[in-house]
């Protein structure tokens, strides 16, 4: 339910409208004085207003070519009061999503087909990531220093209680030792404060390093952050090409720590509209960003590199992550989908497309046309 | 003049009104704490134990004054806007400062804050004004610049002359907190009454969201434009929020009066010139100041003060004047001598690079201003300016010429 927050007397809501007339995210694209009019006065059991949901965005006007988000949510329930914004946003964002659409979780391992023979003279890395928030407690972008405690502690209680190839340990940003830092960080292990204004605007690096930390399990293939930009970050990995293996153990990492939350009543926020909730409307759904490292020295200067790319639903970063460029050739691809299809199916088709892409690469090595290769839009 | 927040000031209003009136027993009365109304609770789920922010690696004002009882009692508080104490405390929380530099640790989202939490707020003003203490004590405004004595430095040394204070209108929200209409509307207050100013203070406004390019390099050139907040103490509190909106640089025809609106303050207000003229700098300045104060209050708007704590801005280091009298000067000789901080120390000015707070000297260039601001008037921090640095010129002059100087006994603080 929303309350009403504006005592009276307060100025018309044209007054308090941002100029957006520079801006480029989808926030901006969707917020008209209308829309703002009839959602200013709205606020979030636990008080998150509107003008919190866009602060990111009127800071951060955006970029010509890289459209951003511009919102957050700060809790649950602000995609229930805020719908009016978040439903166009996050329709403009996920190729379409209506408000009626309902989004599948598929977090069966044994339903993807193949993924164990990429080859791993091209793929150097695979990787599975996504993103989990905790029942009754409002997100970064909100939380106070009481709830995001609490919410660390939680997670270490469950994660603690992992054996097998899960058994693992937990470090306190707070309290690191300088050995282990040093060695998280040549593991590649360690995150570091925010230093995104896309991230600080939306007061995410509040408090920072309280309540913060890493957690991970001997092997160091399974890895969970502790409230950076959500409540948790899962992350399955390991070097070669056994995609196959970094997804089975994603989905039975998750399902024992949910399983966990659940027996103390803090079951993860999902619904069968918007799948997994998370604090960016970007990372609803499934969350899931699954990737490889993968040489594509050739194919990556081809004229139809881009294009290969949007058909397969897939999306390249440079090497460091999100906005960095590729070194050596080599890319992260993974997945462009969130919303509307399921775990297994974005899986698929990063497996299904790398593997495509590498043949590709081998040919062009041998000095041979791809053009009977280029795929249909999936 | 139809505002949109006149139905939120009358109330306000009232208690400022009364406060100007000064000095009565009534005024003193309808400002002390518990008087001034909570405002809309807070939203509290744990116990205030629970939210106790760790401070153990921390080093500000705001860390060595805030106990678990004061956090307690304070944190389910808010000011009628609704500024919380976390809100207060935040840019203290995530700047834990340096080991050498004790920074404030908090800031005052509105008038009320130095109200609401006066537990926690008159704590770290005694610290950071030197022992001043609101509870008890007085401040004094003294903005008649007839009253300075020389005031005109030997030039050979003294390059530039410069006097800055902040001002905050009165029934508005502080940059930490305010609202974009708030904003807007300080804006709308004071290029408004700007726009009155007549003779050598006539001048002309450029909004950060409108200036032309040629007039952004003009601005550049001029070293007038400020830019949208990096440091973290400011942007951890807000205070870059909605950049640039309703931000912008006002400035008279001569150059020489200048005025910043919603930087880290409502308003920033500068009387700057080259040479060593810092009577004619400080005459400008109290001149402008009360005009634009006329103005506002022509109006029906007024600034921010009170009897305990002078102009009321954004940082606790800055009540009182909120202000820094300085010069840029060359002590080439002075500079390098053991003793220079000891003088500087005693005679209560501080020392910055020429870039202004947290830059290195040039060239044997100093920055030298009050160290003062809360406890002191205006006439007396500028008269302190005046006397010390005419001293350490004399000094400059003596080690020239290979004769010894003398550390000056330490002023006394609180005359």
């Amino acid at each position: 339910c929303a309350k009403n927050t504006q005592p009276t007397g307060t100025p018309p809501f044209e007054e308090e409208f941002p100029d957006l007339s520079k801006h480029n995210n989808h926030m901006a694209k969707v917020l008209s004085k209308e829309v703002y009019g009839k959602l200013r006065d709205k606020q979030t059991p636990s008080g998150y207003t509107l003008d919190d949901v866009i602060q990111t965005g009127v800071d951060n006007p955006g970029h010509p070519f890289i459209m951003t988000v511009g919102c957050v949510a700060g809790d649950e329930e602000s995609y229930e009061v805020f719908k009016d914004l978040l439903d166009p946003v996050i329709s403009d964002r996920h190729g379409g999503y209506k408000p009626t659409d309902k989004h599948k979780t598929d977090l069966n391992h044994e339903n993807l087909k193949g993924g164990d023979d990429l080859d791993p003279n091209y793929v150097l890395s695979s990787r599975v990531r996504t993103g989990r928030s905790i029942k009754g407690f409002t997100l970064p972008p909100h939380n106070s220093r009481g709830e995001r405690r609490i919410i660390e502690r939680l997670s270490i209680e469950a994660l603690n209680s992992l054996d097998g190839e899960f058994k693992g340990k937990y470090y306190p940003l707070k309290t690191m030792t300088d050995a282990e830092q040093e060695q998280l960080i040549a593991d590649h292990f360690l995150f570091d404060k925010p230093v995104s204004p896309l991230l600080t605007c939306a007061g995410m690096a509040r408090d920072w390093p309280d309540g913060r930390g890493i957690w991970h399990n001997e092997n160091k293939t399974f890895l969970v952050w502790v409230n950076e930009e959500d409540h948790l970050r899962v992350i399955s990995m390991q070097k070669g090409g056994n995609m196959r293996e970094v997804f089975r153990r994603f989905c039975v990492g998750l399902q024992k720590i949910e399983e966990i939350f659940k027996k103390h009543d803090h079951g993860f926020m999902w619904n069968e509209h918007l799948g997994y909730i998370l604090t960016c409307p970007s990372n609803l759904g499934t969350g899931l960003r699954g990737g490889v490292h993968v040489k594509l020295a050739k194919l990556s200067t081809h004229p139809k590199f881009e294009e290969i790319l949007t058909r397969l639903r897939l999306q390249k970063r440079g090497t460091g992550g999100v906005d960095t460029a590729s070194v050596g050739g080599v890319f992260d691809i993974s997945n462009a989908d969130r919303l509307g299809s399921s775990e297994v199916e974005q899986v698929q088709l990063v497996v299904d497309g790398v593997k495509l892409m590498v043949e590709m690469e081998k040919k062009l090595e041998k000095g041979e046309s791809i053009d009977s290769m280029i795929p249909a839009q999936k | 003049m139809a505002s949109s927040f006149s139905r939120i000031l009358s109330s306000k209003r009232h208690i400022g009104i009364l406060t100007l009136v000064g000095g009565s027993v009534t005024a003193g009365f309808l400002l002390h704490r518990e008087h001034v109304s909570a405002g809309v609770p807070v939203r509290r789920r744990y116990p205030a134990s629970a939210e106790f922010p760790d401070l153990r690696k921390h080093n500000n004002c705001m860390a060595s004054n805030l106990t678990p009882a004061i956090y307690a009692k304070l944190c389910d508080r808010a000011t009628p806007n609704g500024f919380t104490l976390d809100e207060a405390i935040q840019t203290g929380v995530d700047n834990p400062g340096h080991p050498f530099i004790k920074t404030v640790g908090m800031v005052a989202g509105d008038e009320e804050s130095y109200e609401v939490f006066a537990d926690l707020l008159d704590p770290v003003i005694k610290e950071r004004h030197n022992g001043y203490d609101p509870r008890a004590m007085r401040h004094p405004t003294d903005l008649e610049s007839s009253k300075i004595q020389s005031g005109h430095f030997d030039e050979r040394y003294v390059l530039s002359s410069r006097v800055r204070t902040g001002r905050s209108i009165r029934g508005l929200s502080l940059p930490p907190a305010c609202t974009r209409a708030e904003r807007r509307e300080v804006e709308r207050v004071v290029v408004d009454a700007l726009s009155g100013l007549k003779g050598d203070l006539t001048g002309k406004y450029y909004s950060l969201t409108q200036m032309t390019e040629k007039e952004q390099q003009q601005l550049i050139d001029d070293h007038f434009l400020f830019d949208k907040p990096v440091s973290p103490l400011l942007t951890c509190a807000g205070m870059a929020r909605d950049w640039p909106d309703a931000r912008g640089i006002w400035h008279n025809n001569e150059k020489t009066f200048l005025i910043w609106v919603n930087e880290e303050d409502h308003t920033r207000v500068i009387s700057m010139e080259k040479g060593g003229n810092m009577k004619r700098v400080f005459e400008r300045f109290c001149r402008g100041l009360k005009e634009v104060e006329r103005l506002i209050q022509e109006r029906g708007w007024e600034f921010m003060w009170n009897e305990r704590l002078g102009y009321i801005l954004t940082c606790p280091s800055n009540l009182g004047t909120g202000l820094r009298a300085g010069v840029h000067v060359k002590l080439p000789l002075l500079g390098k001598d053991p003793r220079f901080s000891k003088i500087l120390d005693n005679l209560r000015l501080q020392k910055r690079g020429t870039g202004g707070v947290d830059t290195a000297a040039v060239g044997g260039v100093f920055d030298i201003s009050n160290l003062d601001r809360l406890g002191q008037s205006e006439v007396q921090l500028v008269q302190t300016v005046i006397d010390g640095v005419n001293y350490l010129i004399e000094c400059e002059k003596r080690l020239e010429k290979g004769q010894d100087i003398k550390v000056p006994a330490p002023i006394k603080l609180f005359k």
